[in-house]
């Protein structure tokens, strides 16, 4: 056997990435070494595989775009967009017989995500169209500030996490964008429409497989991509310009993007020689408000709607302890301590990791508001999330490492068998 | 299954003016031998100008692309070459309008498209969506994006059969995506652009992410289905292999600057300067700089006489003189104008074999060819010299190119 000459490069390389096995192609790999077999649609072989731990996700692809992506990917990161991690890229592979095998591009797994093909296969809430697009228009718009023109958005390049009651959308597959100084509004114009088509694509895709309820308006949800984000992109950049005795306007439009859930870092103010009109442009603006003010209260690092259920919930809690002259600090602490642990700790531990712990807290409230208007009563939360364990939680399928399949749906053997079986990558 | 190469044979599209004129049903596929008989397609054609169309981002002081003036025929298929931070994709960006243009005009046909939105261009490009859905049949894969623009049923349908012809694709448009080859797949890419009838195809480096059989295969096709079709195309890439193999004519830009315009015999038989000498052509061309003494210059242990006329009216008292691999002849060591190269080493290809090796007798030349700093003489596969021999080799009447040693520009 001709000795491999691999070459990885990697931030912090992982030294069990050595044990796999690098000279067979992907294509191939055994099913022992596999977590699962992807289902979307990839122009690639992507393979999903357990390591230490954890899940990563491997791509086959060429040399320089694999560094390329790779790049892209760790700016991405830098720049606090929300990405998949890059783990490194590995190239020099050979088979036994020397033949050269094409480089991988490795990726951390996004614990806790869902693809959109298992969000639909699901029999879930009629809306969930509409908060998926509601996500990606705001994952599009993030990106577009920071200057990345993404070349190739769709569904199935991105992954969805439960946020509350909404989606968040996480940028999957980066081998098209490019990051620029500022976005033209023709690039922007062009993204988007790319964007609108291949989302009424892969949904059109559903219905042809019978995935997608009849009634549903594919044409009408990738054009409500299209508004979503015009929306938001306007609120978030537009100038308004009104009289000079009008200024508590400033601190309304703040509040109306911190209500968005993004903080502004820079807010262009001018006025005329007289000062009789004042104009106003967000100039920086930044995802992420409630998620940093709970971070920065509780040290609760969780995502944007669930950082908003759980401020609620906070606020409710300061008011009924009747302590809304303590420092806010203070009382987060106690809430935390309180109500928070002692509540995720209450749900058995095996089925605790069905979902992430804020995720979790969210549908315990939730639940209690169910439980206690059919009781005509409060509901403790102790009580409720006992109910929600029995009731709800240990029938909801494991969704820490969801890959590709719907809920429930069980791997087929025959899937993991080398090729041409089930729903395989095209293209 | 088997692949039919597409295009053999000889096509002539009928150009028709009226977008939605009706096809004819007279083609007939002979599924033997991948021919075809004409097909009456409806393309509407366009040229494409690039008018002094130039490019700076934000920041820099020297323009991405830099006064670009180029203009593309009807039907034509240009490639745009040149190495990494050249300026091609931002020039073909350009073009598509993701990139604004800072000074000059850029029209397709006669109109201006400089202001214009990308997706009001009347422009394809292929292959930028090339996963195919698996549920849908491979003609609904095609047309998809006609549904969503609303356009009628039996217009999609005519229009997508139409596509799958000229793509060899018509007996599988009911089947699943997964019933298809590589190449195949690929070919229904290509048929997403096909369908839309733009006025230009435009592709940035399309054969980077896929394998090397897959390149070779795709590259063939895009090359034949163009001339079948006969749309103008734009087409980007940094391999000079795919250019010379592919393009009608060739574009190649270095910072941001255009070299040289013309088609692929063109470049590589008169390459207006030093960098197109060196860019052009696999192996690379050889490139020393030489002092004229006498109307002379010294490679190795020949003296070679330079170009009266070009001799004359030179701007310093050397030259750069260029030489390919396949312009020397492997000759007796006493033959006028010989030198003596040493073998290093010896790249059988089979039907081809290259030396590489060093300069004997060498008089402090910076004699390269592309990245190699060592002589490359393509020599007869059946003779092939030792590592360590020398060989005698002498440059083939008229196959030496001559350029300023301080411009680049060509002299001869």
């Amino acid at each position: 056997m001709k000795p491999q000459n691999l070459q990885i490069t990697a931030a912090a390389p992982d030294p069990a990435l050595l044990d796999l096995p690098w000279d067979v192609p992907l294509e191939d790999w055994p099913s022992e070494v596999l977590a699962a077999l992807p289902r979307g649609i990839s122009r690639h072989i992507v393979r999903f595989v357990r390591l230490s731990g954890r899940v990563i996700a491997i791509k086959e692809i060429g040399e320089s775009v694999a560094y390329r992506e790779y790049e892209l990917l760790r700016q991405l990161r830098r720049i606090d967009v929300p990405s998949v991690v890059p783990l490194g890229v590995i190239t020099g592979r050979r088979s036994p017989t020397g033949e050269p095998l094409e480089a991988v591009l490795v990726t951390e797994h996004l614990q806790f995500s869902l693809p959109y093909r298992a969000l639909f296969s699901q029999a879930l809430r009629p809306d969930t169209a509409t908060r998926l697009i509601d996500a990606l228009a705001v994952l599009l718009v993030r990106l577009h500030l920071v200057g990345f023109y993404w070349g190739d958005v769709s569904l199935s390049n991105t992954l969805f996490r439960r946020d509350a009651d909404r989606f968040s959308a996480y940028l999957v597959d980066a081998e098209t964008g490019d990051l620029h100084r500022q976005l033209s509004p023709k690039q922007r114009a062009y993204d988007l429409d790319l964007a609108r088509t291949n989302i009424i694509g892969e949904l059109m895709d559903l219905a042809a497989g019978e995935l997608l309820d009849e009634d549903t308006d594919e044409i009408g949800i990738g054009d409500a991509l299209v508004s979503r984000y015009t929306e938001l992109w306007d609120a978030l950049t537009v100038a308004e310009a009104f009289a000079g005795d009008e200024r508590w306007r400033v601190a309304a439009r703040i509040e109306q993007l911190n209500n968005l859930g993004f903080d502004v870092d820079e807010l262009e103010i001018t006025t005329d020689i007289d000062g009789t009109t004042v104009r106003i442009q967000p100039k920086v603006v930044d995802a992420g408000h409630h998620s940093r003010r709970l971070l920065r209260l509780t040290g609760l690092d969780v995502q944007q709607n669930q950082a908003r259920r759980l401020l609620n919930d906070l606020d409710s809690y300061r008011a009924a302890m009747d302590r809304q002259n303590d420092e806010e600090e203070f009382v987060a602490h106690d809430w935390l301590r309180t109500v928070f642990e002692p509540t995720i700790t209450a749900v058995p531990r095996d089925l605790r990791r069905k979902l992430e712990p804020a995720q979790l807290f969210h549908e315990i409230l939730d639940h209690r508001w169910f439980v206690s208007e059919r009781a005509k009563r409060d509901v403790s939360l102790p009580e409720a999330t006992a109910s929600y364990v029995e009731n709800v939680l240990r029938h909801r399928p494991d969704e820490k490492a969801l890959l590709g399949l719907a809920p429930g749906e069980v791997q087929d053997e025959t899937e993991l068998g080398p090729r041409g079986a089930g729903d395989e990558l095209y293209g | 299954m088997a692949e039919h190469p597409v295009g053999q044979g000889t096509i002539a599209l009928q150009q028709c003016h009226s977008r939605h004129a009706s096809v004819s049903n007279d083609t007939r596929h002979d599924g033997s031998s991948g021919t075809y008989l004409p097909v009456e397609g409806c393309f509407i054609m366009a040229t494409v100008t690039f008018d002094h169309a130039t490019r700076i981002y934000p920041g820099t002081e020297r323009p991405a692309v830099d006064a670009l003036n180029l203009h593309i025929e009807d039907g034509e298929f240009l490639v745009l070459v040149g190495p990494s931070g050249c300026g091609k994709s931002t020039s073909l960006r350009m073009l598509a309008g993701l990139e604004d243009v800072n000074g000059g005009h850029i029209f397709i046909g006669e109109r201006d498209v400089t202001d214009v939105q990308p997706k009001d261009r009347d422009i394809a490009m292929v292959f930028q969506n090339y996963a195919l859905y698996p549920h849908m049949s491979v003609a609904d894969n095609m047309g998809f994006a006609l549904k969503i623009a609303g356009t009628p049923k039996a217009e999609i349908r005519q229009r997508v059969e139409e596509a799958a012809k000229i793509l060899d694709l018509t007996e599988y448009l009911d089947r699943k995506p997964k019933a298809l080859s590589g190449g195949q797949r690929q070919r229904v890419a290509m048929g997403r652009a096909i369908v839309r009838q733009p006025q230009v195809f435009l592709m940035d480096e399309p054969l980077s992410n896929l394998d090397a059989k897959l390149r070779v295969q795709t590259r063939t096709q895009i090359a034949s289905l163009q001339r079948r079709l006969g749309v103008t195309t734009v087409y980007v890439t940094h391999d000079q292999t795919e250019a010379l193999t592919m393009g009608d004519r060739i574009a190649v830009l270095n910072a941001g600057i255009l070299q040289q315009v013309g088609t692929p015999r063109e470049m590589y038989d008169k390459p207006a300067n030093v960098f197109v000498a060196g860019f052009i052509g696999s192996p690379a061309m050889n490139i020393g700089t030489f002092t004229v003494t006498n109307g002379s210059v010294q490679v190795g242990a020949a003296t070679l006489p330079i170009d009266r006329t070009i001799a004359s009216n030179l701007d310093s008292n050397r030259v750069t003189l260029g030489f390919r691999p396949e312009s020397l002849d492997v000759v007796d060591a006493s033959t006028a104008g010989a030198f003596h190269v040493e073998v290093n080493l010896v790249e059988e290809l089979g039907s081809d074999a290259y030396v590489y090796g060093s300069l004997k007798d060498d008089v402090a030349t910076d004699l390269h060819a592309g990245s190699t700093d060592q002589l490359i003489v393509r020599i007869n596969p059946r003779h092939v010299p030792e590592k360590g021999e020398i060989i005698s080799v002498a440059i083939k009447p008229g196959q030496q190119h001559v350029f300023s040693a301080t411009s680049g520009e060509r002299l001869s």
